[in-house]
Formats: C-alpha cells, sequence, structure tokens
C-alpha cells in the first residue's frame, strides 16, 4: 500500500509539474485588464493585427510572452511617434497616453492567465483533482500505514537515504554560491539596473565571512561536523532541493510562467472569497496541503510524543485557520484581510503606506487590525516569550514554522551544528533584524513627511530591495529550497528578524530552557543531530548544564529522540541563567571536590 | 610535566579536559582505535543510520588542538615503567611524567570452539560496528546473539533495522534477571518478542561455532543441541578489563588493574581510570568493577586532581544509571536489586496497559528511600538523589513523587495512580501533594539545600 501512495504521489507530481506545459495561449486585444486605457488597447490591437499575431495561438508561455513582448514594444513604438507627430489627444498627459517600461512587466501575469486556453481552462477542478487529490490520497496512502508501528524514535537508516542524507560542506557551498550569486545577477535587472544593491548585499556577505574567518579566527577551525556524507550522494535531496529551488524561482519571478496552476485553483478561490486565484492563492493552498499531509506524518512519527502531537496540531490548525481560511473569509467580507498571527519584521510590509493607507481608511476593523499588530509586536512577543520562549511562536503559530516542522522534519539533521555555522548564524540573523528595523524606518520616514529620499537612498529603493533579497531570495529561495540541502530551518534560523527578536527576548529574559536531567547524559550526540536550529545540544548537556539558546524554537525533538531521558523543556521561575552556568560540569559527589 | 593518557574513551578524555582546566601541563591521548573520542554508547545509532560517524564525536576536531591536548592514533606495545617509556608497535617511543592507563574493556569470548571464525563479533568498538555494517551489507541473513546484557539488546535493535532475524540466545530464565527485578525483566522480555519479533532463546547457552569450510560462519549450536544457521555471531556475553596485554610487567592486576581510593596503581605516577579500573576498596554497595559510561566520568574528573597533587578520594556518589531496550527507557537511581535485601522493602506500580512501571526501595525499620527504578518513565536526577542523599521518609517522597516526574509536557502523570497503588500497599493514606514541573523542583531544592549546610 505504501508503494501504491508514493507511484500516486509521484504520478500527482508529474502532472502537477506538467500540466505547465499543456496550456495554449491566443493573443487577443480583449485579454488586456478591464479598466485599461482605450488608446493603448488600440494601439496593441492594431500592433497585433500588424504584426499577424492577432487571434495567434501559441502552444507555450515562452513564446506567447514573447509574442507578446513583440506586441507590445510595436505599440509602445506607435503611439510615441503618435505622440512626437500630434501630441496626446484628449488633453493626456505623455505617461497617459505613452506606454511605460512597467507597464508589461506588471501586466503580464493577468494577461497570459487571460489568453490562457485548454484543458485546464477547460476543467480546473478536474485537473485540482489529478494533482492535489491524488498527491493527498498517495501521501495518506504512503503516511497513514506508519501509524501501525510501535511508538518510538523513527529515525531508522534516515543517513542512508540518497533523500535524507545531506551533502558535503563542497557541495553544499557550491549550491549556496550559485545561488547567492544568480539572485544576485537577477536582482540587478529587478532593479532595473540600480547594481548599487546587489554590490552592497555582496560586500555585506564578504564582510560577514571575513569577521567569521579572521576576527573570529574560524579559518582553521574546519567543521569536523558538517552535514558531509561521501559526495553528492544524496542524489534525491539534490533533485528535491533543485524542484523546490526552481519552484520559488517561478512563484516570485516569473509567476506568468503558472498560470495553470493558477486556473485550476481558481474555482475554490472563488469559491472561498469570491475572487479570482492569484499565485499566492496556489501558493497558499499548497503550503496549507503539505503542512496538513506532512502533519499527519508527524502524528505518525512522533507518536510516543505527546508534545510533538499537540505542537504539530498546532502549526497545522494555525496555518489552515489564521493564514489561509481567515483572510480569505475576510476578503470575502469586503473589509481588510490579514494573516492575524504574522508579526513584524517576519511581515515586513506591515508598515508599507498601501497597507497602512488600506488598514486605515476601512473604518473600526482596519483600526483594529492595524492595533492588533502593533501590540503583538509591542506587548505580544515580550510577554509571552517571557513565560514560554520563543517555541510559542516559532513552532506552535509560524507558518514558515509551521512548513519547517512538517515538510521539512525529514531534513532537519542536515543543519549544520559546526561552531562555525553559528558564527554566521549571529551576524547574519542579526544583520537582518538591523536591515528590517532601517528599512522600515525609511519606509515610514517616507509615510510621515512625504519625503522619499533619504540621503542617498530612496525607500521605495530600500523597501524593494528588502523584498526581493530577504522576503522572496532568502525566505522562499534558500529558506524553503534548502531544505534537502542544508536542513529545514535555515531561514528561521540565518534570516528570519522576527525570530532575532523572539531570541533576544528569549536568551535574556525568559523562564524558558532546555534542562538537563543531572548526569544521566551519554553524549550519543541524537539531540545535536536532530536539532534543526544547529544547536550543539550535547556540548550542554553532557556537561549538565541547561540550555539557552537565542536560536531555540522549542520544537522538543532533543527531548524526544533522547534515548536517555535527559532532556525535558521547561518554563522555570528563576535561576535559570546560573543553571546555564558551566561551572555545573560537576558529575562526582560534589562533597568531595569542593567547589570546581 | 607530560601526562600521557592511553586511551581516548569518556574516562581518558574526561581526566584529559579536567587536567587542561585546571592546569598547563603538556597532555597527550593515545589511541589506536580512533582518531577522535566518539561515544561508544552511540555506535548502534551509527550503524542504524540514524546519525554518521562523525556525529559520534563530542568535540569538532580543533577542539583539541585549541586546547593544546595532543591526539596520537597509535597502539602502545609495551610500557617500561621504570624508565617511564612507552613503545609503540611501529618502534617508536614516548617518555611521559603520569601515565593515566584508560584502556577499557574489550568482549569477553569464553573459549567456545570456532570463536574465532570470520563472522564473530563483540560491539564494543569502531571495529566491530565496521564489521557489523560490513557483513550487513555482504548479504547477512540471520544473525545470533549470546549473551543478555545491555549491548545484546543493541546489537539485536541494530539487525532489526536491516530486517535481519535474530536469534537472542540468553542464559538466563528472564532477560537481564541479574539486574532487573522480576516484573520489570518480563517486561523487557515481552517487549522484544512480543512488539520487535526478536527470537528470544532463554536459558540457552552457546556450545560451539561451526564455519563454512572457508573460515566462514555457518552455524552456531547450543549446549542442548539446537542449531542455528547464521552467518554472524555476535559476542555480548559481557565485557572484562582490556589488561591481557600488561600482564608482562610488574604491575598489579586482579581482574582489571589494582587501583586505591586515590586511582593510583601499584606504580608510583601511574593512575588507571574507567572501565580497566578494578578498585581495592569499593564504597559499601558498589562493585570493585563498575564498566559504565558514568563512572569513568567521574573516575577521569577524580584522576585529573589527583594527578595536579590535590589528593582526592574517589566517590562516585549515589549511584545512577540509564538503558534503553528497544523503544523502552529505563533508569535508576541509588540502590535497586534484582531481589529484595533483608532489611529492604519495595513497592511495584505498574500501568494497566503501557509499558510503564516504577519501583521504590526504602529501608524497613527507617523508612529511608533507597532507590528509584523506573520503567517508561522518566525521573529527575537532581530530586531523586536529594531525597535518597537526605533519607526522606518514604511517605514523603511518595507524597511529593510528583517533583521527580521527568517526562515531556503534556505526557500523563501517573503520581496520583502511583500514591493510590502505595497506600493500598502500606495502609497508609499519602496525598500527592506535587505536581511535575520546574519551578516546584526549584523551591524544592532551594529549601533542601538551606536546610542542610553539609552539601556544597
Amino acid at each position: 500500500m505504501q508503494w501504491v501512495g508514493l507511484g500516486l504521489f509521484c504520478v500527482a507530481l508529474l502532472l502537477f509539474t506538467g500540466m505547465l506545459g499543456l496550456e495554449s495561449y491566443t493573443i487577443t486585444p480583449d485579454v488586456l485588464p478591464k479598466g485599461a486605457n482605450e488608446h493603448h488597447q488600440q494601439a496593441i490591437a492594431k500592433a497585433a493585427t500588424d504584426l499577424g499575431f492577432s487571434g495567434k495561438t501559441f502552444s507555450s508561455p515562452f513564446a506567447a510572452v514573447d509574442g507578446y513582448k513583440a506586441v507590445f514594444a510595436k505599440a509602445q513604438t506607435d503611439l510615441i511617434s503618435t505622440y512626437e507627430a500630434s501630441g496626446a489627444p484628449d488633453g493626456l498627459g505623455e505617461w497617459d497616453f505613452k506606454l511605460g517600461d512597467g507597464y508589461l512587466k506588471n501586466q503580464l501575469f493577468p494577461i497570459i492567465r487571460e489568453s490562457s486556453t485548454g484543458s485546464v481552462s477547460a476543467n480546473p477542478w478536474m485537473w485540482f483533482g489529478l494533482t492535489f487529490g491524488i498527491g493527498i490520497l498517495g501521501g495518506l496512502l504512503y503516511i497513514l500505514p506508519k501509524f501501525s508501528a510501535d511508538p518510538g524514535i523513527k529515525n531508522d537508516h534516515i543517513y542512508h537515504s540518497p533523500l535524507t542524507r545531506g551533502l558535503t560542506l563542497t557541495w553544499r557551498s557550491v549550491f549556496l554560491g550559485f545561488t547567492l550569486i544568480g539572485v544576485l545577477a537577477y536582482g540587478i535587472s529587478y532593479m532595473d539596473g540600480k547594481w548599487v544593491w546587489p554590490a552592497i548585499t555582496a560586500g555585506v556577505a564578504i564582510l560577514i565571512t571575513v569577521l567569521v574567518f579572521i576576527v573570529q579566527k574560524s579559518a582553521k577551525n574546519t567543521p569536523s561536523r558538517s552535514a558531509s556524507p561521501d559526495m553528492a550522494s544524496a542524489t534525491l535531496g539534490i533533485l528535491g532541493g533543485t524542484y523546490l529551488i526552481g519552484f520559488y524561482l517561478l512563484l516570485y519571478w516569473a509567476p506568468y510562467l503558472i498560470t495553470p496552476w493558477v486556473i485550476m485553483c481558481s474555482p475554490l478561490s472563488e469559491f472561498l472569497s469570491g475572487n479570482a486565484a492569484s499565485q499566492w492563492f496556489v501558493y497558499g493552498t499548497l503550503y496549507t496541503t503539505i503542512v496538513i499531509v506532512m502533519g499527519v506524518r508527524m502524528w505518525s512519527k512522533y507518536q510516543h510524543n505527546k508534545y510533538q502531537l499537540v505542537r504539530t496540531s498546532s502549526v497545522m490548525f494555525f496555518q489552515t485557520g489564521f493564514a489561509f481560511l481567515i483572510p480569505e473569509l475576510m476578503s470575502r467580507l469586503g473589509g481588510p484581510s490579514a494573516d492575524l498571527k504574522n508579526i513584524w519584521p517576519l511581515d515586513y510590509d506591515f508598515f508599507f503606506d498601501w497597507n497602512l493607507n488600506a488598514l486605515m481608511s476601512s473604518g473600526g476593523f482596519g483600526i483594529f487590525l492595524l492595533g492588533w499588530g502593533i501590540a503583538l509586536i509591542v506587548i505580544g512577543v515580550p510577554v509571552m516569550t517571557y513565560f514560554f520562549g520563543k517555541r510559542w511562536y516559532c513552532s506552535w503559530v509560524c507558518g514558515c514554522g509551521g512548513l519547517a516542522e512538517t515538510m521539512g522534519d525529514p531534513y532537519r539533521q542536515l543543519s549544520d551544528k559546526s561552531l562555525r555555522s553559528w558564527k554566521y548564524e549571529r551576524f547574519i540573523i542579526h544583520g537582518v533584524l538591523v536591515s528590517a528595523i532601517v528599512m522600515t524606518a525609511a519606509v515610514l520616514y517616507h509615510f510621515f513627511t512625504g519625503n522619499a529620499q533619504i540621503w542617498i537612498f530612496n525607500a521605495y529603493d530600500i523597501r524593494k530591495w528588502y523584498g526581493f533579497l530577504i522576503g522572496a531570495g532568502f525566505a522562499g529561495v534558500v529558506g524553503t529550497g534548502f531544505y534537502p540541502l542544508m536542513g529545514n530551518r535555515v531561514w528561521c534560523r540565518f534570516g528570519c528578524p522576527l525570530a532575532a527578536y523572539l531570541g533576544l527576548v528569549q536568551r535574556y529574559k525568559s523562564k524558558f530552557r532546555i534542562t538537563t536531567n543531572g548526569s544521566q547524559c551519554i553524549s550519543c550526540g541524537n539531540c545535536s543531530t536532530y536539532c534543526e536550529m544547529g544547536i550543539d545540544v550535547r556540548w550542554y548537556a553532557q556537561r549538565g548544564q541547561d540550555i539557552v539558546r537565542s536560536s531555540c524554537v522549542g520544537c522538543g525533538v532533543c527531548s524526544a529522540v533522547c534515548p536517555r531521558g535527559v532532556l525535558r523543556l521547561e518554563n522555570g521561575d528563576d535561576d535559570s541563567q546560573f543553571r546555564a552556568d558551566e561551572t555545573r560540569a560537576i558529575h562526582i559527589s560534589a562533597d568531595s571536590v569542593g567547589i570546581l | 610535566m607530560h601526562i600521557v593518557i592511553i586511551g581516548n574513551g569518556i574516562a581518558g578524555i574526561t581526566a584529559a579536559r579536567h587536567l587542561r582546566k585546571q592546569s598547563q601541563h603538556e597532555i597527550t591521548i593515545i589511541s589506536g582505535e580512533s582518531d577522535y573520542h566518539y561515544s561508544r554508547p552511540a555506535l548502534m545509532y551509527s550503524y542504524m543510520g540514524h546519525m554518521r560517524k562523525e556525529d559520534l564525536k563530542p568535540y569538532e576536531d580543533w577542539f583539541w588542538e585549541k586546547n593544546r591536548i595532543t591526539l596520537k592514533t597509535a597502539w602502545v606495545e609495551k610500557i617500561r615503567f621504570p624508565e617511564k617509556r612507552l613503545e609503540f608497535v611501529d618502534g617508536s617511543i614516548m617518555n611521559y611524567d603520569k601515565l593515566v592507563l584508560a584502556v577499557g574493556s574489550v568482549t569477553s569470548y569464553y573459549g567456545w570452539p570456532g570463536q574465532d571464525l570470520d563472522g564473530v563479533h563483540g560491539m564494543v568498538n569502531l571495529q566491530d560496528i565496521e564489521a557489523m555494517e560490513r557483513h550487513s551489507e555482504e548479504g547477512l541473513k540471520k544473525a545470533v546473539i549470546v549473551g543478555g546484557g545491555l549491548i545484546g539488546i543493541e546489537m539485536a535493535e541494530c539487525f532489526h533495522t536491516r530486517n535481519i532475524p535474530v536469534s537472542f540466545l540468553v542464559r538466563e530464565e528472564s532477560y537481564w534477571n541479574r539486574v532487573l527485578p522480576p516484573e520489570e525483566s518480563n517486561m523487557v522480555t515481552k517487549h522484544i518478542q512480543n512488539k520487535h519479533g526478536i527470537d528470544l532463546r532463554l536459558q540457552t547457552e552457546l556450545a560451539e561455532i561451526w564455519g563454512d569450510g572457508t573460515g566462514k560462519v555457518k552455524l552456531a549450536v547450543a549446549k542442548g543441541g539446537e542449531k542455528f544457521q547464521c552467518e554472524f555471531v555476535g559476542i555480548t556475553a559481557g565485557v572484562k578489563p582490556n589488561i591481557e596485554w600488561l600482564s608482562f610487567s610488574n604491575l598489579e592486576l586482579g581482574r582489571g588493574i589494582k587501583v586505591n581510593d586515590h586511582l593510583e596503581t601499584s606504580i608510583k605516577d601511574v593512575y588507571a581510570i574507567g572501565d580497566c579500573a578494578e578498585l581495592n576498596d569499593p564504597q559499601p554497595g558498589r562493585r570493585p568493577i563498575e564498566a559504565i559510561w558514568y563512572t569513568g566520568r567521574m573516575m577521569g574528573e577524580t584522576v585529573a586532581y589527583n594527578i595536579l597533587g590535590k589528593p582526592t578520594p574517589y566517590r562516585p556518589g549515589i549511584f545512577f544509571n540509564s538503558a534503553k531496550f528497544f523503544d523502552l527507557e529505563y533508569q535508576v537511581y541509588g540502590s535497586t536489586p534484582a531481589t529484595l535485601p533483608e532489611g529492604q522493602s519495595w513497592f511495584y506500580w505498574q500501568h494497566p496497559t503501557e509499558e510503564k512501571a516504577v519501583r521504590l526501595y526504602w529501608d524497613t525499620s527507617s523508612k529511608a528511600v533507597l532507590g528509584f527504578h523506573m520503567m517508561g518513565i522518566r525521573y529527575r536526577h537532581e530530586v531523586c538523589e536529594a531525597w535518597i542523599a537526605n533519607k526522606t521518609h518514604i511517605n514523603e517522597v511518595v507524597e511529593h513523587l510528583g517533583l521527580a516526574n521527568f517526562d515531556p509536557e503534556f505526557y500523563e502523570e501517573h503520581e496520583a495512580e502511583v500514591v493510590s497503588a502505595f497506600n493500598q500497599q502500606e495502609g497508609t493514606s499519602v496525598k500527592l501533594a506535587s505536581k511535575r514541573g520546574l519551578s516546584g523542583v526549584q523551591r524544592f531544592l532551594k529549601k533542601l539545600t538551606s536546610k542542610s549546610t553539609s552539601r556544597v
């Protein structure tokens, strides 16, 4: 039955991927968005006819995009020459008449979606069933038999599997290096040639590496415990990672290539919110489906650990309810819609002008949402973290955490445990927190003063680059795409500014810690291996120290996999800092040695 | 001063770390088995694919250089004690000022015919695990494991993960019943038989091993004559101190290397710690050789003081231990013999359906608690130790039993059931007054330390 499930899942994945090439795209003048300027419409229609593209059908989205680009370029030139010959009619402004460069960029996705014809457009529900339906069915068929196994640790053969065994340090660096260079190179075009932002980013990356290697003397401390099996033997992991990275690249930067998915999900979106689907609805549906199906897998895997069962149910609930259904229903009711559990600075556009304007212009409910968002930042985070540690958010509520804890669970062992990676982590995550604050400050400065230019920087550019680099590149492409390559919490550990904020509270003012049970540790290393945040838990446990680390998300897996019952996540009244002290490393009876 | 430690197991490594913490002496650790220290109890996890070999190392490789601890991979052939000199197998030599022997244990073979065949292995070191991996990859179809202790069950779990059927020959009438009281032993026996389908052969001893004519294992024959077809025989009928190679010298040996209370051997400036050490005069209730991770670590810590001129007797304190039998966790604190000694009482509670049990030991006349024995439930070391050290009345222990619970959050707390069963047995009317949780524990420990001035 498990093999049938796996087979069905593969079929669904193939269909899901293959359907992107199934649609045809017919260029017609009336696919332009409603309300488009009549001069633009006419110019485009004329250009299409002149080029012989009107009514022409392309069999691939690439060809269709090229076709549209040609039509737009022609329409653009035509309008310019008309303007230069006779000026704009009807007293229109120059740019209301001419076609701007940005116009096509913004309209490409809706245009391609509208011009799509074929099996998917004709039978969206059927395709939804073939992909999501069969995928879910296959996944569950694969997972459900696991419930019949006896409760207990289920980590057999993780390091024998080509899916979950990880890459060597070299291969990992290659993938990371190429991704970083690729994102920065694409960033130059994304920022319309303003290479200064990619250049600053590259400079910061080099600076951090210099700090880690030279100032913090990590150069000669070559990590011995980086996730390093032989060569690139995690073949399926590489395939999986590449697929995920590709998915995010399309989602963020080429959504017009994934319109069949959008069309397939549209009926569901209309059912929920009354609106047609966007690529974000596809993403949300897929995300929620994965969190639920892989959450069921978590239940089966951690039957022996009630903390995992409750916590997994919590992330499934918050993803389905708060991140997916409630915002859809809110928009059905016509008000502003918001993910009520998303907190700035993870929710980096909370203070953007369009959001503030939307909230402030939609009456009492909007103001409530604004107040709620600010209260979460100012009161919610410190208070909840004081009592429960950052886990209340990161591994119980957060959507990124939810995906990491469900889909990402098979890869948790791939997080790098070396001291060097911890050094990188501290620079990068706090760096992102600082840039989130600076970016937001610039945006708010602009919002309140109306002045977008701050010294040599432009508030729009700052936020655009932040959204590109951190919001999409880091959180999405690297954060999730690198699950099978660098572990399931790459974003949470190295990048999330909210995790950095929660972590500072947890480190300096919280009742939460992981307690070590006296001297029972046998240094086996299961805790460190399965720590998704790359904390070398064993380092502390074998000394009898409590673990108080800003990065710990309190997933509780160290405690679940400990074969000697050594670790317990606890909220205690006091002295957590004392108990985390190294002088507790006394194993022999204290009477005989005095104070060490 | 040059301090040389032979053996990079937990005892030797702990000694080195504490020596470095407190001194600037030159420290060298010698091992032939592995370049770096690794966690021996974790060997099974590398075979099962839970961890890679490098994950077994508790410290990153650069740690040793940074702490100026020299590591040398070599086998010592001879020790010239009068000249304070080591001779290595490759002919090179090394001088020492102080020598620590932390050479551990080796598998006990009992002279079975065929025990030298290819495919007969213990499971105490890296080479053993590599041999198990090699045989498994070469298409091992069936294995026999001889000896029902902790290592045997770990080996059975290992093969089980690769779907290699195991026949587990155990001399006793129920699993590990020299150490586990009857009910617990029975629980483990059932766990491995029923839940994991191990072919457990109780009261069965190995007689001899037959080869296939090419030097490889073909059959294991039990004393009753029963034959087991297999390509691998795991020998896990105990370990013994690794001292044969020292027998040429005038170092005083018993079953292990004889040491006094300060872990000094019969030769000046030579110490022995860990599995290989045999105490002349162990603490009451303790054995002269305790081949346990935890005692090795404590000896390593103690020997560092003694080497550095701060004479410190070896006082392992209140006994504790833990293990895991497949999915079944086991923890003990204090004295928990398998059969009830004269003058002691015990109480046993077992969950009606789940594999969970608690056994408490106390002194019948003074009612002072003596030990805790848990299956499938985690108890807190500090709390149990404090109760035992303070000779707490058993009723008070039962009343506050919740403080001892160390199970993860949301786990069911069974203390109320334990208390009512206790009341029924003892005719008492104790009421459970404490629940699980760190805050209560912190208050309890604080109260205790302010009450007793003898403890630091």
